[in-house]
């Protein structure tokens, strides 16, 4: 063991290892220094060629409303964030539950498929006022239009993570008599695992933005001061510094989701699945 | 170590017979014409034959997946759940289950408790030598060990009879010795019969005490040969005039079932 242990590396593995370092630091350091020069030429830029506050604010400005405002960006924060997380629950739900019906029942799948794709190729946008007559409550027509867009990433990575069963463990599960549930539950959903977990971390991003999109169109009557109503309310009165500042809360709203989604993925893949292994060496 | 005494070839009791047994697949192929075996207990009987002699299909029929076209397959005993293991040329295994779990598999899908069977599992394990590895997960381990824990869950129920369709197939050759030696160690330990597939005449005549030798379009039976070498076969057999003698009349049978598909 000592013997390979202290055995001196040659000069391509020592390069080679070098490079790895020097990655792994680049890998935190690039972005923060693309991110630090950003601001300082968005700073120089405002300040010197003096562009007046209502056409550009400059980050100094912007920083400044983000605390400002704080009272009023954390509560619509929140509000989007709740209109969100209800969102992304609910296509769980529905996205996993038809997913397993169609499944279990092609005369299900054939029937329902084609609609379920048209609800997501037809423009949310375009069907969210639609929603807004119909249904009486606001907030579960917001609901609904960022659901529709959030659930069709779970149905559809479900269905095919669900049928992606290995043949010869059917073959298996046949063999022993297993039953119809048994089936499911120990072959077809964790087989299924890694294309619901993919289909989720889409699905995160998707339930944000259909938020935002239910909050533009259908407004803060039904979901309350959301990030995206203060937005486009701080456009109205060229308030453009709470505006960008709206705007970052919503991008961190982005990147925490997918944060999340991206950790509860790689807790429950690491320890068998192919895509969460490191690679090392 | 006890080993079992086997009655010979001739005087052991029936487990299994197929009569007159066909299969046509869907647009006419003839996969398996008048096939007729009889499995006795005690047997192991390896199917030899070039790819498309239906040696696979006839392992299908006998697990039940599948329906013979016509002809009968019938069992000389009652059968029960757990009474028939099967290994694929895969080692097949859940790649999200710990190694004990994939082995406790045949007894959660008849809903026994972990609890009650922990002594089987791990006795299972033990038998192919990975005791050790009861809590790894399977891309934690070689092509041979996953094999062994195939091996493993199709024995755990202590099966009448165990299906293995070219399960060394895919391994390379230093592997597949070894686990050709294994199996027919744990053969002499637990007495099982076995039908094995296979298209290596080698490891037929190595293995088996009976061989039936199969041909092409259609799949059906040419020959069957028997192996009359004692067990335990080690290594010096494998290398021994008595195993060239075996392997060449294997062979001569193998290209005369080539030669007629040809």
């Amino acid at each position: 063991m000592s013997v390979i242990d202290v055995a001196p590396l040659d000069s391509e593995e020592q390069a080679r290892v070098r490079r790895e370092q020097i990655l792994k630091i680049a890998k935190w350091t690039l972005p923060s220094l693309v991110m630090v020069l950003t601001l300082l030429a968005w700073h120089l830029y405002v300040t010197l060629w003096e562009v007046p506050h209502y056409i550009l604010p400059g980050p100094v400005l912007v920083a400044q409303k983000l605390v400002e405002d704080w009272g009023l960006l954390w509560p619509a924060m929140m509000t989007t964030g709740r209109l969100t997380l209800f969102a992304l629950f609910f296509a769980i739900l529905g996205g996993v539950a038809l997913a397993v019906a169609f499944t279990q029942s092609k005369i299900i799948e054939m029937s329902l498929f084609p609609y379920a794709v048209i609800l997501q190729v037809t423009p949310v946008v375009a069907i969210a006022p639609l929603l807004q007559i119909y249904l009486d409550s606001p907030f579960v027509a917001a609901l609904l239009c960022a659901w529709i867009v959030a659930f069709f990433p779970i149905l559809s990575n479900t269905t095919v993570g669900l049928k992606s069963t290995d043949r010869n463990l059917e073959d298996l599960f046949t063999i022993y008599g297993a039953s119809r549930w048994q089936r499911l539950r120990f072959l077809a959903a964790p087989s299924a695992l890694p294309y619901f977990l993919s289909g989720l971390k889409i699905a995160g991003g998707l339930a944000l933005i259909g938020a935002v999109v239910a909050e533009f169109v259908i407004g803060r009557a039904g979901t309350g001061l959301g990030l995206a109503s203060t937005l486009l309310e701080a456009s109205y009165r060229f308030n453009f510094g709470r505006l960008y500042a709206a705007l970052i809360l919503i991008s961190v709203m982005g990147v925490a989701i997918f944060a999340v989604m991206s950790t509860i993925s790689y807790l429950a893949l690491f320890r068998w699945h192919e895509s969460a292994l490191k690679k090392d060496g | 170590m006890t080993t079992q005494t086997r009655p010979a070839l001739g005087q052991r009791p029936e487990l299994l017979r197929m009569a007159h047994v066909e299969k046509t697949f869907h647009g006419g192929v003839m996969a398996l014409r008048d096939m007729n075996l009889t499995v006795n207990d005690g047997d192991f009987i390896s199917l030899l034959g070039p790819s498309g002699c239906g040696k696979s299909t006839a392992l299908k029929l006998i697990t039940g997946l599948m329906k013979p076209t016509s002809g009968r397959i019938d069992w000389a005993v009652a059968q029960n759940a757990g009474d028939l293991g099967v290994v694929f040329q895969e080692p097949t295994l859940m790649p999200w289950a710990r190694v004990m779990d994939n082995v406790y598999l045949p007894f959660r899908i008849r809903g026994i408790p972990l609890s009650e069977v922990r002594d089987e599992v791990l006795e299972a394990l033990k038998l192919v030598g990975l005791e050790k590895f009861q809590r790894a997960f399977p891309r934690e381990l070689s092509g041979g060990m996953k094999m062994r824990v195939s091996i493993a869950r199709a024995l755990v129920t202590k099966p009448k009879l165990i299906l293995m369709d070219e399960p060394f197939a895919a391994l390379d050759e230093i592997t597949r010795f070894k686990l050709n030696n294994d199996l027919l160690a744990l053969r002499e330990k637990i007495g099982c019969t076995v039908v094995f597939v296979t298209h290596s005449v080698f490891e037929s005549v190595f293995l088996s005490d009976r061989i039936v030798v199969m041909a092409a379009r259609p799949g059906r039976v040419i020959e069957e040969l028997t192996v009359e070498a004692p067990y335990p076969r080690t290594e010096e057999f494998r290398t021994s005039a008595d195993y060239a003698g075996f392997c060449r009349e294997a062979s001569n049978a193998l290209m005369l079932a080539k030669g007629e598909a040809a």
